[in-house]
């Protein structure tokens, strides 16, 4: 049976346990005088029997979808008189099973392999009747359980309840799942990137070229991945950013929340929020196609010598991108500085500008150091407009005129396209990802530090 | 002590009042200045992107007399089998050739075939399926120009040469031919709008991107949104005040700032490595981005939980209803509207998410358009940057014409959480 | 965002003031003139036919007031009564409300102190304000008390600031008790003496009215009887207008007395008049605890 029929199969016998726990509630309530005699409203008697039908059912689905293949692969696996050793062996001899399963014909066909892939489909056969088979007979028999201890003086509500509770509980975890699977992942595959390159040589190195050769005798054939040019590049597109934004950004808050009339701060907050709704591979585009050709004519005109990917091209628009995201932060910071110190250096006779620049300005610090951090994480971790317009040269350069790499960029070209899970080039994609995970995480670590503590101060 | 007088303290402020509101206006100026800056952006980046893709909804459109000769096509009947091999190239290079004798010799007749898109066949194909008595006759239609000849024609301007690029003068010379005679004409581009992705950007579309994206999303929103909601309702109306609820707040704003690319490593890794989902479907896509927007989510409800007064909770306590009760038929129906804004801008987002979808493999040339959550897929987003890379001149132009669907789209989910929440949030 | 509650306060005092005014329609034809002795010969600071408006809502309707030199007048009256937006005209402090509008004759020392070649800048350093919460700067003690004379200029030198500081610390009693740490921040000090900084702070700049809003209502009262045991000593070098809350404090530290009800001026007479002998029945039942 088909996945998508059993669900809506279990779905229909889920409504179906609810409505015989509902009435048969109402039926007992009848006998007994009332609603007001049942422990709980029918309704949650219904809920309690089909809660009991749908819910091991579909915990049981989940498991042997997410499970079967793997199980499957190592009987199919195991059934081979002679496999290869290595992984990657093991890997290819198991997509010509499957490729001639499916009734694809790639390579040679001998005997052995299509009696393996006669396995395997007999396997897929039987895997998925079992499936059926054994989660509805679970659905049914719950249920019947369930219906059977269903009585005026069982408690319903509260077991449901306890149930939708746990529901909850699990799904505040997904945040902690997801960080956890984040790092496994990550760690996971850098570690194993680690044991083929030294973990001095990727964090020191100055020379990035993760090209593996196919041959041993090839010319370059070494692969290099020392991450320097990538780290100096990244923090380079990223200074280029900050520059822009935090300077543009931060003045606009200030004009924003201190001088601009309700009229004019109703129409420029909105068009400055466009900027910060706008995909990044938009900018991408934008940062290619028009900033980066504008550059560069620009600098061939003064007589300057620029690529046509440059890290100042990239930088620029990232700049723009983060515009909006430093001046709300900033704004929000702004406004929960109290209105009495402002009053208080108004009333000792300051321009607006000395109150902002002497009294609004070195309170708000704290949480405008948070903000810009946020901000400098975000554009650490920016990838589209990078990938678009910076390049992939691994210069390790000073002149932002010059193409560089970035982190993001370099995990994008290892990554895109058909990969191989052993060969240190796509690995190293991993460490990389390492490397701004926990980047990232301690600058947004600090900052949400810094803001929290800050917003205690006023609170 | 030498007590300043009244008088000396007025001489001393007055000095430097030119001095201090000389500052008080530079100040201001750069104030409006950064405000300028980022409304120029806004204004540059719209018009640059409207100015490269508006002739993108326009595609050039060859007009020809063609002969559906049983001969050259090679079948006698019109059935699924013979279509799929009748030579309707055959039939429009005969058309090509009939409207310009003047054109002999090998590398003439290639320059002249070239004129036609060679998606025309396709089009000649499917007009005798739905009407097979037109085999044996003719009709005159309408074709697809080549991307070359659409570039150069929408770059003619008056009496400027246009852009050239592949266009030799000879070809140059028929265009301006067919164009004065209005064999030749610039007509709305539905292609645009029906076909898949292709090669040749005048075959190229964004169904296919679309779908895509409509699938991801689906994926998305059914996973993201009742978790989020579930995870908010715990956090705001249960948890405990502990260590593991700290923990667990620590994480989603943490998570809220991690950048989207690792979330495309969690995927590659985990969804598609370990658990051995289908690379490139709008499944994996659709799970990478709930983990993504599960942040945002949580946070938009948390807050719409919080802005409901806890006068309500308790009122509804003090008739005996259990906590689950008070969330389920009080709490939750006053914050659904916060809830829902929140979602739909958590749905922007996704929308316009590229980086981890590259990484799970959305980023394949992909023709056909998706018909379920498992086929391969590409999004709309991730289109635009495949177009981006392609070297075609025509293709600058699509980039920019997907570009402006993309932030249609965009625009519309936003004025909808805008307007959902002027509408139904209540202050209170 | 804090500009936009203060804003709201102001709009919601104003509109009290209006909800108040339907139920006490009787006594608005009396308070069309004020009675009692609101003008004097030599005026520190002259008002005539002051109205003020928050949009469409008028907060002070046509009052007329002289605050003589060296003298302490204070204004008393309901809460939402426009004391405090009548005190917050005489520096301007009210351009920092959007939407409020203030029309009449004020002038200090018979300049005009609305008008459109007037500077506040100066205008604020003549005239000094304290506000009804403590506001010191979250910067340290000194730096609070150096604020105004450095933005001002007024010192050409550190020696001369210090100077000052110290000054102005002594005369606002404040000396002994942080002389040993100044540059401690001015947020760490009690209530009382946060508000005793303030008052520092304004004298720092050598103003010659000084304005103070309600200055006692977040203290205790004995950081209260230290403050206004210092207005009194103030009143030697300055001209101060008070708002207070409370009427015992009006007739401690007051000359004079002005009454507020619903933005009209009911009454004006010397401190001991008012609160023995008012002449207006609106006043009598105020003091008297008929409302209030």
């Amino acid at each position: 049976m088909q996945t998508p029929t059993l669900l809506a199969l279990l779905l229909l016998l889920v409504l179906a346990v609810y409505g015989t726990g509902f009435s048969r509630a109402l039926g007992a309530a009848r006998s007994l005088g009332g609603v007001r005699n049942l422990a709980s409203l029918p309704s949650y008697y219904g809920l309690f029997a089909a809660l009991w039908c749908g819910l091991p059912a579909l915990l049981l689905l989940g498991a042997w979808i997410a499970f079967d293949d793997a199980v499957i692969r190592a009987m199919v696996l195991g059934s081979l008189p002679d496999k290869p050793d290595t992984p990657s062996g093991q890997n290819l001899l198991y997509a010509q099973i499957q490729n001639l399963s499916a009734g694809h014909l790639i390579g040679e066909k001998t005997p052995q392999l299509q009696s393996a892939a006669d396995y395997l489909n007999r396997l897929r056969h039987n895997s998925s009747n079992l499936q059926a088979f054994l989660s509805l007979t679970l659905a049914v028999g719950l249920a019947a359980f369930a219906l059977l201890r269903c009585s005026p003086k069982l408690c319903a509500r509260e077991k449901v309840e306890k149930v939708l509770r746990a529901i909850l509980v699990a799904c505040a975890c997904a945040a902690i799942f997801t960080t956890v699977g984040i790092l496994l992942s990550v760690l996971f595959e850098s570690l194993r990137f680690f044991q083929s390159v030294p973990v001095s040589e990727f964090l020191f190195g100055l020379h990035w070229s993760p090209q593996m050769a196919l041959r041993a005798d090839q010319v370059g054939s070494s692969g290099a991945f020392g991450a320097v040019p990538l780290f100096t590049g990244t923090l380079m597109v990223s200074a280029i950013a900050m520059f822009v934004a935090v300077p543009v950004g931060l003045m606009a808050a200030i004009y924003l929340a201190e001088y601009a009339s309700r009229r004019v701060r109703a129409l420029a907050k909105p068009i400055l929020e466009i900027l910060a709704g706008v995909p990044t591979v938009v900018y991408g585009f934008f940062a290619a196609l028009t900033v980066a050709p504008f550059i560069r004519d620009l600098a061939t005109s003064v007589g300057l010598q620029a690529s046509s990917e440059s890290a100042l091209a990239a930088g620029l628009v990232m700049g723009i991108m983060i515009i909006p995201f430093v001046s709300s932060l900033s704004d929000d910071v702004i406004n929960a500085v109290p209105q009495s110190l402002r009053d208080g250096a108004l009333g000792l006779g300051s321009t607006r500008s000395e109150t902002v620049r002497k009294v609004v300005i070195p309170a708000a610090l704290p949480g405008i150091v948070g903000g810009v951090l946020l901000a400098v994480s975000r554009a650490i971790g920016e990838t589209m407009i990078v990938v678009m317009a910076a390049g992939l040269a691994a210069n390790l350069t000073a002149n932002p005129l010059e193409s560089v790499t970035t982190v993001t960029v370099q995990i994008v070209t290892l990554l895109v396209g058909d990969q191989e899970f052993d060969s240190p080039k796509t690995l190293a994609a991993f460490a990389l990802g390492l490397m701004l995970f926990i980047s990232t995480l301690v600058l947004n670590f600090i900052a949400l530090h810094v803001v929290k503590k800050y917003r205690e101060q006023y609170d | 002590m030498t007590d300043l007088t009244q008088a000396q303290v007025r001489e001393r402020i007055a000095k430097r009042l030119a001095s201090r509101h000389r500052k008080e206006k530079l100040f201001r100026g750069l104030g409006i200045a950064s405000i300028a800056f980022g409304v120029l952006a806004v204004v540059i980046l719209f018009s640059d992107i409207i100015s490269k893709g508006s002739g993108a909804f326009m595609q050039t459109a060859i007009q020809l007399q063609v002969h559906y000769d049983a001969q050259v096509l090679g079948i006698d009947t019109v059935d699924d089998e013979s279509l799929a091999w009748a030579n309707f190239s055959g039939v429009i290079r005969q058309a090509l050739r009939e409207r310009f004798p003047s054109a002999t010799g090998r590398s003439a007749k290639r320059e002249l075939y070239s004129l036609v898109s060679s998606g025309a066949p396709f089009t000649l194909r499917d007009r005798l399926a739905d009407n097979p008595k037109l085999l044996g006759g003719s009709e005159t239609v309408w074709l697809a120009a080549d991307d070359d000849v659409d570039t150069f024609v929408k770059s003619l301007k008056g009496s400027e040469a246009g852009f050239r690029g592949r266009t030799s003068d000879q070809k140059a010379g028929w265009i301006e031919q067919l164009l004065g005679s209005g064999e030749l004409k610039k007509r709305f581009n539905t292609t645009f709008f029906t076909n898949g992705d292709s090669r040749e950007p005048e075959q190229a579309g964004i169904r296919a991107a679309l779908m895509g994206s409509l699938f991801t999303l689906l994926v998305t929103l059914t996973l993201s949104f009742p978790i989020g909601v579930a995870a908010a309702i715990y956090l705001e109306e249960y948890a405990p005040k502990n260590r593991w609820t700290d923990l667990i707040e620590v994480n989603i704003n943490n998570l809220a700032a991690v950048p989207s690319i690792v979330f495309g490593l969690l995927g590659l890794a985990i969804f598609i490595n370990f658990f051995e989902l289908p690379r490139s479907a709008p499944l994996v896509g659709g799970l990478v981005l709930t983990l993504m927007t599960l942040p945002t989510i949580i946070i938009s409800s948390r807050a719409a939980l919080k802005a409901v007064p806890p006068s309500i909770r308790e009122a509804a306590m003090g008739m005996g209803a259990s906590r689950m009760q008070v969330v389920f038929h009080h709490v939750l129906p006053l914050a659904m509207p916060g809830m829902l804004t929140g979602a739909i801008i958590g749905m922007a987002q996704a929308l316009g998410e590229t980086a981890p979808l590259l990484m799970i493999g959305m980023v394949a040339f992909i023709v056909d358009v998706p018909g379920g959550i498992t086929d391969p897929a590409t999004v709309l987003p991730v289109q635009i940057f495949l177009w981006a890379d392609s070297p075609e001149r025509a293709f600058v132009e699509r980039t920019s014409a997907a570009i402006m669907v993309l932030l249609s789209v965009l625009i519309v989910m936003n004025t909808c959480a805008v307007l959902l929440r002027k509408k139904l949030e209540r202050r209170w | 965002m804090s500009t936009m509650t203060l804003d709201a306060s102001a709009r919601t005092e104003a509109a009290q003031a209006e909800l108040l005014g339907v139920e006490s329609v009787a006594h608005s034809a009396e308070v069309r003139k004020t009675v009692g002795r609101p003008f004097i010969e030599i005026a520190k600071l002259r008002m005539r036919d002051v109205n003020v408006c928050y949009g469409e809502i008028q907060a002070i309707h046509s009052v007329s007031l002289d605050i003589g030199c060296n003298e302490v007048v204070a204004m008393i009256g309901p809460s939402g009564c426009g004391k405090s937006t009548f005190l917050r005209c005489l520096n301007r402090m009210n351009d920092t409300i959007e939407g409020c509008r203030v029309e009449g004759e004020l002038s200090l020392d018979g300049e005009p102190i609305y008008g459109p070649k007037v500077d506040v800048v100066p205008l604020r350093a003549r005239v000094g304000m304290v506000f009804q919460k403590p506001n010191p700067f979250p910067k340290s003690i000194y730096e609070n008390v150096a604020y105004g004379p450095k933005i001002h200029g007024i010192a050409s030198r550190r020696a001369e600031l210090d100077e000052i500081v110290e000054n102005s610390l002594h005369r606002a009693g404040l000396w002994n008790e942080v002389k040993d740490r100044l540059n401690k921040p001015g947020t760490g000090l009690s209530g009382g003496q946060q508000q005793r900084l303030c008052i520092a702070r304004a004298i720092a700049v050598s103003p010659e009215v000084i304005l103070m809003d309600e200055p006692c209502s977040a203290l205790d009262p004995i950081a209260t009887a230290r403050i206004e045991e210092l207005i009194d000593e103030l009143r030697a070098n300055y001209t101060i207008a008070i708002v207070t809350h409370s009427m015992q404090q009006a007739a401690r530290v007051s000359q004079r007395t002005a009454y507020f009800h619903l933005g009209h001026l009911v009454e004006v007479n010397d401190t001991e008049t008012v609160f023995t002998n008012p002449e207006h029945e609106l006043t009598e039942a105020y003091i008297t605890g008929r409302f209030g």
